[in-house]
């Protein structure tokens, strides 16, 4: 029995040098489970709609996006029908913005726990983020349905491949400012407000309703494409499309959301520790 | 055999921010920039602890006290990883858990059920032993018939059981607690005692804090003094307690034994309390002395009759015993009067030893006209009564007679 006990031993010191520590996170898994079931649960528990409200906020606005600029402005669409194309953007992008808006609270409403108990931080924004994608996975569903309605060719495997290829890059795109958003709160709750008008501001700077085909000028294109976003949409959007994206926008959407990534995970590591004194 | 945790010279500083707000605005940042060194003048640095070493041994049991602000909850979180030390280190070897706040985590909108698995997996089970445990967390907390309805719904009694239960169950090989006996009623803060002491026999580490010394005596062999920050004294509970006790005492208006009571308020009707152990002015008295109580008061309108009550109540505010003069005479008073004192002697104390409060109850012969709860501390030392020179345990023990008789009775 003794012999099979492992020896525990830990240091407890000041937060000097970063480290990611991801053993950690690991022995902790079960508490991302349990934050992203209890948030999910009491997201949807006294909701008489329940789950048709993770539906419902896409479904809505692509009608009335396809109305007022796809019918109305006759806004291409890559080839695709005008409702799949925003659609398909829009869930996605509600991925990336009820994670960000999510994850960039998390800190400061579960300000209660954290003063009074020790896991790993991360652990917090990240279930955030995978409520998000929870409510998008009920939403694909009804990507499947209308993909059928209006009879969107789709390539079988780029579909196998693409799509989940965007969900981990919209993941990881919401993750770093996520993260950094969180750990920012914390300090300076100025945050809370420049959050919404962030995401709102960011929705029109994303090829959600719009393909970026229609943006002239080079220069303006590559600093669009700077929005980690854009590569997530895109390549999300591969299987119903003809057309190959221009991999250079790509390239560089996907390096933004890299260093992003990065320096959310560094920004909110270093300052993690003193969340219990600020909060 | 090395200790389970080393405390080596651990300190914490915090900044305190004079413009009273809890956070930091972005603004106040950007405006300190510019302003250079002008308003760092506004920040204070404090520090909470200040080279704190001590370690405990495997199966120890530690109490920490002091006063508020001693410092004695940041030790707590640094000890838990809440938050790190400015600067010194912690080696620990062994799981360590936590227990700042019973039922951290609940949530209104969950169920019982729901809510013991979130509290659970958050201080640190796992969902297996969270499921073998199930039946016995809710045994413990006894609200099978609610485990469906929303935690909402539930009295703050309840909330409270189901949210100790939990954390009964929590198998750490250290234990960390925060006046956690301050919640409930007593016949909880009993169950919650005995739960820790069933934990502290079973060989496991505990640090606790607390306020109530009673609990840190009967549960900790050792304790230790934090006073503003630094370690003033570490020993065996009861030295460190009544070191602990002269303390308050020094902090407190007044002499050793004398209490005054606000005497720039005018509509106050009592002004001083003096108590008196064998005719010398003091709060410490021992077993079978001579206690007087003395409450001087000045009264703006004549009292026809006044009254005084005492009531003295052991560590854990169970009244001992509660009287007024009323009980033994009619009226004290052979005439109105304005000013004066009322003195109660008690000529042989049957108190035990221990610590024990007292509220005052001064009023006229219908109604309290004045009561104070808690207003002094009598700290009873013992005494060998006995021809034996052998005491009774303390731990069961309230009261003492000195002449009871024992008689053996052979009827063969």
């Amino acid at each position: 029995m003794d012999a099979e006990k492992k020896e525990t031993y830990y240091e407890i010191r000041p937060k000097l040098t970063f480290s990611l520590n991801l053993n950690e996170l690991i022995e902790y898994k079960e508490l991302f489970y349990f934050f992203t079931w209890r948030d999910v649960k009491v997201k949807y528990k006294q909701a008489a709609l329940g789950f048709l409200w993770a539906i419902l906020q896409p479904l809505v606005m692509m009608v009335i996006f396809t109305f007022f600029i796809g019918k109305t402005m006759n806004m291409p669409s890559d080839e695709m029908e005008y409702p799949v194309f925003a659609f398909s953007g829009l869930i996605l992008w509600t991925l990336f913005s009820s994670g960000l808006t999510n994850a960039g609270n998390s800190m400061v409403s579960n300000a209660q726990i954290i003063k009074k108990i020790y896991f790993p931080r991360l652990v917090i924004p990240i279930s955030s983020i995978l409520v998000s994608v929870f409510d998008f996975l009920i939403a694909f569903f009804v990507m499947i349905v209308l993909l059928v309605f209006f009879q969107q060719p789709v390539d079988f495997f780029r579909a196998i491949v693409y799509w989940p290829m965007g969900l981990v890059i919209a993941i990881i795109a919401t993750f770093g400012p996520g993260c950094l958003l969180a750990a920012l709160n914390v300090k300076y709750r100025d945050f809370r407000y420049v959050i919404p008008f962030l995401v709102q501001a960011l929705l029109f700077l994303t090829p959600v309703i719009y393909p970026i085909s229609i943006v002239s000028g080079n220069w303006l294109k590559y600093l669009l494409a700077v929005n980690p976003m854009y590569a997530a949409i895109t390549l999300f959007r591969m299987p119903m499309m003809n057309a190959a994206p221009d991999a250079l926008l790509i390239w560089i959407s996907l390096c933004s959301g890299a260093v992003f990534f990065i320096i959310g995970l560094i920004y909110f590591r270093q300052t993690e520790g003193y969340f219990a004194d600020l909060a | 055999m090395k200790p389970i945790l080393e405390i080596q010279s651990v300190s914490k500083k915090f900044k305190i921010h004079h413009e009273g707000m809890p956070y930091l605005s972005l603004r106040n940042r950007l405006s300190e920039l510019v302003q250079f060194q002008a308003s760092r003048k506004s920040k204070e640095e404090f520090w909470a602890l200040n080279d704190i070493s001590f370690s405990v041994m495997p199966g120890e049991s530690i109490g920490i006290i002091g006063k508020n602000g001693a410092g004695k909850s940041t030790l707590l979180k640094i000890l838990s990883k809440i938050t790190p030390p400015t600067s010194g280190k912690i080696i620990g070897r062994g799981r360590i858990a936590s227990l700042l706040e019973v039922g951290t985590g609940f949530h209104p909108e969950l169920t019982g059920r729901e809510n013991v698995y979130l509290n659970g997996s958050i201080l640190g089970m796992r969902k297996r032993e969270i499921d073998s445990k199930f039946d016995e967390i809710v045994d413990f907390a006894g609200t099978e018939k609610f485990l469906d309805t929303p935690l909402k719904h539930y009295s703050s009694g309840m909330q409270l059981r189901l949210a100790f239960a939990v954390a009964a169950f929590l198998e750490p090989e250290i234990l960390v607690i925060d006046e956690v006996l301050a919640v409930g009623d007593a016949e909880f803060q009993k169950k919650c005692l005995g739960k820790m002491e069933d934990v502290s026999n079973s060989g496991r580490t505990i640090l606790f804090v607390s306020h109530a010394m009673s609990a840190i005596e009967s549960l900790c062999k050792r304790s230790i003094l934090l006073t503003g920050g630094k370690i003033s004294l570490m020993g065996s509970s009861s030295d460190v307690i009544e070191h602990y006790m002269n303390l308050v005492y020094d902090g407190s208006s007044g002499h050793v034994g004398s209490i005054l009571l606000h005497q720039d308020k005018p509509a106050n009707l009592l002004r001083k309390i003096e108590i008196f152990c064998d005719g010398k002015i003091s709060t410490t008295a021992y077993m079978g002395c001579r206690l007087e109580i003395r409450v001087h008061f000045k009264s703006k309108n004549l009292l026809d009759s006044p009254v005084l009550g005492v009531i003295i109540k052991d560590s854990q505010n169970v009244p001992m015993l509660g009287i007024n003069n009323k009980h033994y005479v009619s009226n004290l008073a052979s005439q109105p009067i304005r000013e004066g004192y009322i003195s109660m002697t008690i000529p042989h104390l049957t108190l035990f030893e221990g610590i024990y409060h007292v509220d005052i109850h001064f009023g006229n012969a219908f109604k309290d006209i004045e009561v104070l709860r808690d207003c002094f501390q009598i700290t009873i030392e013992p005494m060998k009564f006995t021809p034996s020179g052998e005491m009774p345990d303390k731990r069961i023990n309230r009261l003492f007679i000195k002449d009871v008789v024992w008689m053996l009775n052979n009827t063969n």
